[in-house]
């Protein structure tokens, strides 16, 4: 028995942090120029598929999208008790907007097969949009619950959840499969256990053992390369401490529906608000003035 | 895919709960008929639930004029799946050109699940919205009378406009209370459409079991605004000000020692050293001095205004915001802006 799991996870840029060159002309992100984490939200996500299989047997499969580098946050699964992990990665995937990401994503629990629940954090804090979970439960032809807040019950096929709506909470039962979106409410994440850490800090991606190789030989051929990247990947594998790497192509995309392309939103224009922290304002005890500070809040989100 | 028709509607989701629309959705309908005259067509508005077709005639008062009314014992409580079956149905056949839903916990939760599966752009949290052109940078080709979906990104950093010009509608969730709510001409008139939706058995897949609504309660650590009140509030009267601001933002209140020592309020409202530390993302400190015993329990705040007659109070040295005057004609002015939307 036990139950299968699939968690989505994301890098994402730290946005408590944010410093100059945030952003490149064409209006995407400039990932180089920000401190990456694990994003909050989908570390109760881990939690909570860890927690089930904790529970009720079964395994926890960890799956991020994104550029080489993300393979930290699936390293930082593995520290905590993912069974497998899963990049993909791939040029033609980049500026995907929130319908193509949750269609890429759709496609690699396809290929991943059989599951009886898929977890995302509600919402990555680099958007703040929430929609990549139900995006991704359309596509994938199951039902959704948001804002999962506690497993109430879980027998045979048949769960019950109880979610946070904000203002208040309800109880809904659905059969499995079904996708499921973790508020950080949820629970307190685990830690990396440092055992597993000892264990999995060598854990590579097949494209980051090449990195590594064209570090290490910058004057060997392109065939020694290869050649000593498979060698290095072959010893990787046999430890068991392999992060699997798909492209487009593994998981059978349709390109149209990828990147660029299949991303229906497009940004026109990008503006920078400076906020400092240390920055003072002094407001005029004036109508105008109460409400021009009024306005500021709504727009840098911190009212509403 | 939906392919852009220029004379569609502006549509919006109309929210409702136990009978009651959400302040959203009427902000909406205000925004709505905005954009409907720029364009020059007419707005829209699906409502679904059970025996709420009075609610229809609130939209038409606050700028709809077609009220789109999906009704159904099913439909009683908000569920995705069967909300959404309606809703892309509609669409599906009106191909209005704008659809807005509030960025609720509800429309956050429906507006992603029916942009899939029509395959629609959807701009998440938006603050403004406005008619515009667009040039695609590669191809060159202008677009006219677009929606220019404008939200804040990266933790309100930056703040992006957003277009959708190949795949229609063009789908936007508006952030709560940022849109002006009109006052209503109950004297409009509109049309009430009474829409049949056929719902099969995957539709209705998600039972909702138990369900509880609950006015927030007083909980200083985890509250996201802190509105506190501090000695020059002067009596226990006056602290309803307090109050009442705490209310329209739906915020906790907090208090400094000064103001619980005169017994304007209850312990278990002190922020300070000796009562609550917190680090709400707004701390609204109403005079309140600022002594270090308070400071150190709310200076980690996201962002700081503080409001006081006295402008050596040391509270301005930690706040990002400082207003030296009388909280008594300040904190009114802050909640009718904050009402109108600032």
């Amino acid at each position: 028995m036990g139950f299968d799991t699939i968690v989505c996870v994301k890098q994402v840029p730290d946005t408590g942090n944010i410093t100059g060159d945030a952003m490149k002309p064409d209006g995407t992100v400039n990932r180089a120029a920000l401190p990456a984490i694990f994003n909050p939200e989908d570390l109760h996500a881990l939690e909570a598929a860890l927690d089930l299989r904790d529970r009720f047997g079964g395994t926890v499969t960890a799956v991020t999208m994104g550029p080489g580098g993300a393979c930290e946050v699936l390293r930082e699964c593995l520290y905590r008790g993912a069974d497998r992990v899963i990049l993909i990665s791939d040029r033609r995937a980049a500026a995907s907007d929130t319908l193509a990401t949750s269609y890429i994503l759709s496609q690699a629990v396809r290929k991943i097969g059989r599951y009886d629940l898929v977890f995302c954090g509600r919402q990555a804090i680099d958007g703040d949009t929430a929609q990549v979970g139900p995006q991704m439960a359309e596509k994938l032809g199951i039902p959704q619950i948001t804002y999962y807040e506690k497993l109430v019950d879980l027998s045979g096929q048949t769960i019950r959840v109880r979610r946070n709506v904000g203002n208040g909470w309800e109880i809904l039962e659905g059969r499995l499969p079904i996708l499921v979106t973790v508020v950080d409410t949820a629970n307190k994440p685990r830690p990396p256990a440092a055992k597993r850490v000892m264990r999995f800090k060598r854990a590579r991606s097949v494209g980051e053992v090449g990195g590594q190789v064209g570090k290490d030989m910058p004057q060997a051929s392109d065939a020694q390369k290869q050649a000593q990247a498979a060698r290095l990947f072959e010893a990787v594998r046999a430890a068991g401490m392999v992060i699997e790497q798909w492209d487009l192509d593994d998981i059978k995309a349709d390109l149209t529906w990828c990147g660029m392309a299949g991303s229906p939103t497009k940004v026109h224009r990008v503006q920078s608000i400076v906020l400092t922290k240390e920055g003072f304002t002094s407001v005029p005890p004036t109508a105008e003035g109460v409400a021009k500070m009024v306005h500021e809040l709504i727009v840098d989100h911190t009212l509403g | 895919m939906i392919e852009p028709n220029r004379k569609g509607e502006v549509w919006l989701f109309a929210e409702q709960e136990d009978g009651h629309l959400s302040d959203t959705s009427l902000e909406l309908c205000g925004k709505a008929r905005e954009l409907a005259d720029t364009l020059g067509v007419k707005v829209g508005a699906v409502l679904v639930g059970w025996n709420v077709r009075e609610l229809s005639y609130l939209l038409i008062a606050h700028g709809v004029d077609n009220v789109y009314y999906v009704h159904d014992t099913r439909l009683e409580y908000y569920r995705t799946q069967p909300y959404a079956r309606a809703a892309c149905q509609l669409i599906a056949r009106d191909k209005p050109q704008i659809v807005l839903y509030g960025a609720t916990p509800i429309g956050r939760d429906l507006a992603p699940r029916i942009a899939s599966e029509i395959r629609a752009g959807l701009t998440a949290d938006c603050t403004d919205l406005q008619i515009g052109d667009y040039t695609d940078p590669k191809t060159k080709k202008e677009y006219c009378h677009l929606l220019h979906q404008i939200r804040p990104a990266f933790g309100g950093n930056i703040i992006a406009t957003i277009v959708n010009h190949d795949r229609w509608p063009q789908m936007a969730t508006v952030r709560e209370g940022v849109m002006r709510m009109g006052e209503g001409d109950p004297s409009r008139s509109g049309q009430i459409l009474e829409e049949k939706i056929e719902f099969n058995d995957f539709d209705m897949a998600i039972k909702l079991i138990e369900r509880h609504r609950e006015a927030r309660k007083v909980n200083l650590k985890a509250a996201r605004i802190i509105v506190a009140g501090g000695g020059a509030v002067g009596s226990k009267a006056n602290f309803k000000l307090i109050h009442d601001l705490a209310g329209v933002l739906g915020a906790a209140v907090g208090a400094s020692r000064a103001a619980i020592d005169s017994g304007f309020i209850g312990k278990e409202h002190q922020v300070g050293q000796t009562g609550t530390t917190v680090r709400p993302a707004l701390y609204i400190a109403c005079g309140i001095s600022g002594a270090i015993q308070h400071r150190a329990g709310m200076e980690e705040s996201a962002k700081i205004v503080a409001i006081n007659w006295d402008k050596d109070a040391p509270i301005f040295g930690v706040a990002h915001y400082g207003i030296v005057g009388d909280i008594n004609k300040i904190i009114p002015m802050m909640i009718k802006s904050i009402r109108e939307r600032g």
